[in-house]
């Protein structure tokens, strides 16, 4: 059963001159223990659906499931007391200035009827989780930005949540620094099971943790999928977008612009992009069509990703030889994409 | 020593009683008015806060009247504010004169401005750490106990640091209505009776006190900065 099922939900910003509608009738549906990834460019309405999940924002019309409660109809409450179990990550980390690293983790602890004894046990296996145990008495301060994300995961994970909401929880952190929350990330939906809906607008990101996508444009859902599936076979002009930010195949038409002489064919040559579309592609290709039909690949650019388990990915390569025709034909037959940018036919 | 001071403050040297009596009126005055005021204000600050748009608590109406009632007090001139709340002065107190006739025409000028002063001072909390109180699931008053008021000790500190400064002045003003302390010891005898030197006591006296506030409020607000 789903663990977070979200139903025609819309959101209208008011003012006093003009009205925005931030999220525009959006359903979807997120799994326990997947990792959910909602890519947009700022503005797209990501982070207001996000906040309609634990009712931040309440939504203007539409339903919020949790399991198998109605978030919107509970009393104020009750949804305090539902919102126990949906932790929350940030950008700006959000950590209390004035308290310690463990004072931060408890105050979600606090007035829950639980012994100081209990939480003080409690903040050190949480703080050990995230790897700062030795941070207990500093103040925020005192870390660095990764440090601090890492203590907001450990006050999110406080209420032993079944799901964890991030929004973007990384994009205020150097890329050595984002690589470890995202292993984090990965570890506690991996070892306590718990659902994270990942909010952000770098596809790096989807692609390193993510099982699912929904992609966000103008307050709208416009493809969802498996990671790799919609990364293999992207529909939406936005979504190609998003995936040309992580790969440098399209470079190459870059060069073919400006005439470079790297892309400069002879006689009987072809320019062509490659891309592996199925998840079965593991046999050596490249090699075996050389062997086979004597053709030889020069590539230009190679960019190959192991997504969700799958390799992903392609080459940009000049073919020469005399059956590159065939050569073309066998790749298509197995399956590959193959683009020809530009072909030097002997005519 | 003794010799000395009666040659420069002869006017003062007369009358070190009284000079002390002016001194401990004004504390006094300070002390409760401040100290009523402290709470009115930073609760006043506190409700305008959270019935804001977006609060915690949000409510239009409590909010508008709030928001109202402290500008139409913030406008008054504290001078007419002595007269104007005479008869309630004397309901509540007993005594519209005298240092007791004092404390709510200083409660009433002071609580708005100090009002107003806390809800920057809130205003200042980050909009995010609230909204991460609120995804924890902590209630309107834990957001209110646990983190307004705690992060904002910094900027409430300064606030009251300012407010308390200002009370010092308003109860030098309040000397005019026959309320005691150094205010009507300057203007009695220091104006009217022109004992120049009992004025410029009485100002090194209130300045030392406002320095001794502001140097209080300082350490405050660095003990609690991290």
């Amino acid at each position: 059963m789903a663990q977070i099922r979200l139903e025609n939900i819309s959101k209208t910003f008011h003012s006093k001159h003009h009205t925005v509608e931030a999220v525009k009738d959006v359903s979807l549906e997120i799994d326990k223990g997947e990792i959910y990834g909602i890519i947009g460019f700022s503005g797209a309405g990501k982070s207001t659906l996000v906040r309609c999940i634990n009712l931040l924002e309440r939504p203007t019309a539409g339903e919020v499931f949790l399991g198998d409660t109605e978030l919107t109809s509970l009393s104020a409450a009750e949804l305090r007391q539902h919102r126990k179990k949906i932790g929350m990550i940030f950008q700006q980390f959000n950590l209390l200035a004035s308290r310690t690293v463990e004072k931060n983790i408890s105050l979600p602890l606090e007035s829950s009827g639980k012994s100081r004894e209990d939480i003080a046990k409690k903040v050190a296996e949480l703080l050990e989780y995230v790897g700062l145990s030795d941070k207990a008495k500093a103040y925020p301060s005192q870390l660095s930005g990764g440090q601090k994300q890492r203590v907001a995961i450990a006050r999110a994970l406080a209420n032993d949540p079944e799901v964890l909401l991030c929004d973007e929880a990384t994009s205020a952190l150097d890329p050595q620094t984002t690589k470890s929350i995202l292993n984090l990330l990965v570890k506690l939906n991996r070892e306590l099971g718990i659902t994270i809906v990942v909010i952000t607008h770098e596809m790096a990101v989807i692609k390193k943790i993510c099982n699912r996508v929904a992609v966000m444009e103008h307050g709208k859902i416009v493809e969802e999928g498996e990671v790799f599936s919609v990364f293999a076979d992207p529909q939406q002009q936005i979504t190609r977008d998003f995936i040309n930010t992580t790969s440098n195949l399209s470079e190459v038409y870059e060069l073919i612009e400006q005439d470079s002489p790297v892309v400069r064919l002879k006689n009987g040559e072809k320019l062509v992009k490659l891309q592996y579309l199925k998840a079965e592609v593991s046999e050596p290709l490249i090699s075996a069509v050389t062997q086979k039909l004597g053709v030889i690949f020069n590539i230009l650019f190679s960019d190959v990703e192991i997504i969700d388990g799958c390799p992903l990915g392609g080459t940009v390569s000049i073919l020469s030889g005399a059956k590159s025709a065939e050569a073309v034909e066998y790749l298509k037959e197995k399956g590959i994409h193959v683009e020809v940018i530009k072909d030097a036919a002997v005519s | 020593m003794q010799q000395f001071l009666e040659n420069i403050i002869p006017n003062v040297m007369s009358k070190p009683s009284e000079l002390l009596k002016a001194i401990i009126d004004t504390l006094i005055m300070v002390g409760i008015s401040g100290a009523i005021s402290f709470v009115l204000g930073l609760i006043f600050g506190i409700i305008i806060t959270v019935t804001k748009r977006g609060g915690v608590l949000e409510n239009t109406i409590v909010y508008n009247i709030l928001d109202k009632a402290i500008n139409i007090f913030r406008a008054i001139p504290f001078i007419i504010l002595l007269t104007w709340v005479l008869p309630i002065s004397r309901a509540i107190v007993g005594s519209g004169i005298g240092v007791q006739g004092a404390i709510v025409p200083l409660v009433f000028g002071v609580v708005p401005f100090f009002a107003r002063q806390i809800e920057s001072a809130l205003a200042e909390v980050s909009p995010g750490v609230i909204e991460a109180a609120q995804a924890m699931g902590l209630s309107p008053f834990a957001i209110i106990f646990k983190v307004y008021l705690r992060e904002g000790i910094p900027t409430i500190a300064r606030a009251t640091t300012l407010t308390a400064i200002n009370l010092i002045g308003l109860t030098a003003m309040a000397g005019v209505v026959g309320a005691g302390g150094l205010g009507d010891f300057a203007i009695r005898y220091g104006h009217n009776r022109f004992q120049e030197d009992v004025t410029w006591v009485t100002v090194i006296i209130i300045v030392v006190i406002v320095t001794i506030v502001q140097l209080v409020g300082d350490f405050m607000v660095k003990k609690n900065t991290h």
